[in-house]
């Protein structure tokens, strides 16, 4: 278990809770619960927290797969700076946000959810991890006029690689003699 | 449309005996809970939802039992072999078990959401009920007392017994019930379970997907629990009878005028544990299996170590017999106590040994080619477990006259089983080989990491050609990842013999194939042949291909058909 980053699971369960938080709250304030008010609150808790979650960071190693449409809120979300990027502030954040969703029934299993991403996250930040945003690379190209100009940055065309290197089945094919002959400089 | 009902028809008529049968149940329970006289008073104070979660609740028993039998891998082999004499289409269902493990957990997960958002409801309006908040019917149905004379059998209505208890919310109920605490448990291990299920977390940290999954343990034991509250109640009957259709406007008579006596409601009986005590135990089985598996010796006959780090294991184990592009899952408890991972087998089984060749992809890999690099010369090495063989659609390879076998980078390991085994057969003049003629096409960024594969192909090459049988396997080699140095180098050596890449007879392409074009050419060469099609690759290739496939298959039973097999690991 040792390459795992443990923000993408926490990303994944914090998305799911804020899901499940703001159904919660929909059913409450639908059904003219008792104390409603929480369930209100678990409708705007819900939503804030999906709009957190919704883009993904980017993975240190390996490609990191974006999630449809995310590039607004990618945007939105890094605008905050060190207080998006940072994991442990994320994990106080979810672990106070889920604290309201304890009072009253639809909104409980919105708030375990919330607190078992919240720990997930603590986990994250503990190991160093920390959000980046997927942006899309700007590809700079230069024109083909200039570089024309410039000496070779290459080597010119070779074999591939299993072919350059020598056989010893065939040696005598491998070695080469020079046309030039090497002596020291006078 | 003839094309698809081929390729694709057995799966679509399981989907839909699937579906039919989770409709059924849902509404024949939506119906008997909505109807029913039994629940008249109960819809009472509920209302639809009684209904609304009682069906859910059905569709979960069913689907919970169907989830735990797609991934008993032994059952199915077991499955796989008796359907032997059935045909192909019923085999090749079987290799689409996870897909429809998958389709069942979707259901399962939806139909938690609806009972879990029927029982918020519900659980609120008893709760209100209690209190006085509704009409009098609903206060005098909640207030029925336990009935003392009776022999135990409880017999309210409404399960939040006391009114005055503080505190007195649906919340302390849920967690003071059997039904509602293990309700909320089980809840949040299947939550727990679907998030660490999420493709990008199962295909980048597989030990995660793995270990939470287990939870699915505490998910079946809280379920078989969860009813023996027994808190649905229904009416019984009394004597003498309590009619509700004369008794429901009269609340405050009952017990008082003689066709009114007091109603008495008893809990229905908990099924879920008849439904999914079967496959529970049918999994146990299973993994009581993968244990005994686990327990046995297995021996290394040769490590070697070829270039570009991919490791062959040559081993051996009492007992073991294979089929061609079987796998395995091997275990190595000096690595990790617990994790299996699935290698397929590039030995023949015409061979007295089995082999894998193991690329470095990750931890487990990694360690075990550190380990086997510095064991000494001639030594065995550490503990290895072996669970399987286990089928895969190449074993129908040989009933096909023409076969295309499609293999994709670290996927062309089945066909260097399946080729050596064609070989074998044909050179012992088995009589199981049908096969004809072998079209392969193996495409790969860089031949780098299969270098031991090439080798196969020149020796197969060598020994088709001193048999006059040049024609009986084309084989085709792409290389999708040429840069300019490499079109140049081949551009040079344009006239020799020999390709410069592989030093194979048969030229290198450069870039993807033209499948149009390929199967136009197998439906020339083959006019009347069926056709099997074998794709070891990525998704996105496996749709490009069954759609070829459909599209080059003719109804007409003298003509062509190509038949798609896709592996899966």
């Amino acid at each position: 278990m040792g390459k795992i980053e443990w923000a993408m699971w926490a990303n994944e369960q914090a998305l799911a809770a804020g899901l499940i938080l703001l159904t919660g709250g929909i059913v409450g304030v639908a059904g003219q619960f008792r104390d409603w008010e929480f369930a209100a609150y678990g409708v705007a808790a819900g939503v804030f927290i999906c709009l957190l979650e919704y883009p993904r960071g980017k993975r240190n190693k390996g490609t990191s797969v974006e999630r449809t449409g995310q590039y607004c809120l990618t945007v939105c979300v890094k605008a905050f700076g060190p207080v998006t990027s940072n994991y442990y502030v994320r994990a106080a954040l979810h672990a106070a946000l889920c604290v309201p969703g304890a009072f009253i029934l639809p909104t409980v299993l919105g708030c375990v959810c919330l607190a078992i991403a919240s720990l997930i996250y603590l986990a994250a930040a503990v190991r160093g991890e920390h959000w980046q945003p997927i942006l899309p690379k700007t590809e700079t190209r230069e024109r083909v006029g200039e570089s024309i100009k410039e000496p070779p940055q290459n080597p010119p065309p070779r074999p591939p690689a299993e072919l350059r290197r020598k056989r010893p089945e065939d040696l005598e094919g491998a070695a080469y003699v020079n046309p030039i002959s090497v002596t020291a400089n006078e | 449309m003839g094309n698809w009902i081929i390729n694709h028809g057995l799966s679509a008529f399981i989907l839909v005996v699937w579906m039919g049968i989770n409709i059924f149940l849902f509404v024949y329970f939506y119906l008997f809970y909505d109807l029913g006289d039994r629940f008249f008073y109960t819809r009472h104070l509920l209302g639809s939802a009684l209904a609304w979660a009682r069906a859910p609740a059905a569709v979960l028993n069913f689907n919970c039992l169907l989830i735990l039998l797609p991934v008993c891998r032994n059952l199915l082999s077991l499955v796989r072999g008796s359907f032997m004499c059935c045909g192909r289409s019923m085999r090749k269902q079987l290799d689409k078990n996870l897909t429809f493990h998958k389709l069942v957990a979707y259901m399962i997960g939806l139909m938690t959401a609806v009972h879990t958002i029927a029982h918020l409801f519900n659980v609120e309006w008893y709760n209100n009920s209690r209190q006085g908040l509704y009409d009098n019917l609903s206060t005098t149905l909640s207030s029925l007392e336990d009935d003392e004379d009776e022999d135990d059998d409880e017999t309210y209505l409404n399960p939040i017994r006391s009114r005055f208890s503080v505190p007195q919310t649906p919340t302390y109920f849920a967690f003071t019930t059997i039904a509602g605490l293990t309700g909320v448990i089980i809840t949040l291990a299947l939550i727990l379970i679907i998030t660490s299920s999420m493709e990008v977390i199962r295909r980048s940290y597989f030990e995660v997907f793995w270990y939470t999954h287990h939870l699915f343990i505490i998910f079946f034991a809280g379920l078989v629990f969860h009813g023996a509250g027994r808190i649905v109640r229904g009416q019984v009957a009394t004597d003498p009878p309590h009619n509700f259709t004369v008794c429901k406007d009269r609340p405050l008579d009952w017990g008082k005028i003689p066709e009114c006596p007091l109603p008495q409601f008893a809990g229905g009986f908990p099924q879920t544990w008849m439904w999914v005590i079967g496959p529970m135990v049918l999994y146990l089985c299973e993994r009581v299996l993968r244990f005994i598996r686990y327990m046995q010796t297995v021996r290394y006959r040769k490590i070697v170590i070829h270039p570009s780090k991919v490791l062959e294991l040559q081993l051996d184990k009492a007992g073991f017999k294979m089929e061609v592009g079987q796998y395995v899952f091997l275990n190595c408890p000096a690595i990790s106590q617990l994790e299996w991972h699935p290698f397929t087998m590039t030995s023949a089984p015409e061979e007295d040994f089995f082999s894998v060749h193991i690329r470095s992809v990750g931890d487990w890999t990694q360690k075990l080619i550190d380990i086997l690099e510095q064991l000494p010369e001639g030594a065995q090495g550490p503990k290895m477990a072996v669970d399987g063989p286990f089928g895969t659609a190449s074993e129908d390879v040989f009933d096909y006259e023409v076969s295309m076998l499609i293999g994709c980078g670290i996927g062309v390991t089945p066909f260097a089983s399946i080729l050596k085994s064609i070989w074998y057969k044909f050179k012992q003049s088995n009589p199981k080989l049908h096969t004809r003629k072998i079209y392969f096409y193996w495409l790969c960024r860089e031949t780098h990491a299969f270098e031991w594969f090439a080798d196969l192909l020149q020796v197969l090459e060598k020994e088709m050609e001193e048999r006059g049988m040049a024609d009986f396997l084309t084989y085709k080699l792409y290389l999708t990842g040429w840069d300019h140095s490499h079109a140049a180098h081949v551009m040079v050596h344009f006239d020799k013999d020999t390709d410069v890449v592989t030093g194979l007879r048969q030229k290198t392409h450069y870039g993807r194939p033209n499948w149009d074009k390929e199967f136009e050419q197998v439906r020339k060469e083959n006019p009347t042949s069926v056709v099997g099609t074998f794709l070891c690759g990525p998704e996105s290739l496996a749709k490009t291909l069954e759609n070829k496939c459909v599209k080059f298959s003719d109804v007409d039973p003298r003509k062509t058909k190509f038949y798609f097999n896709k592996e899966n690991f």
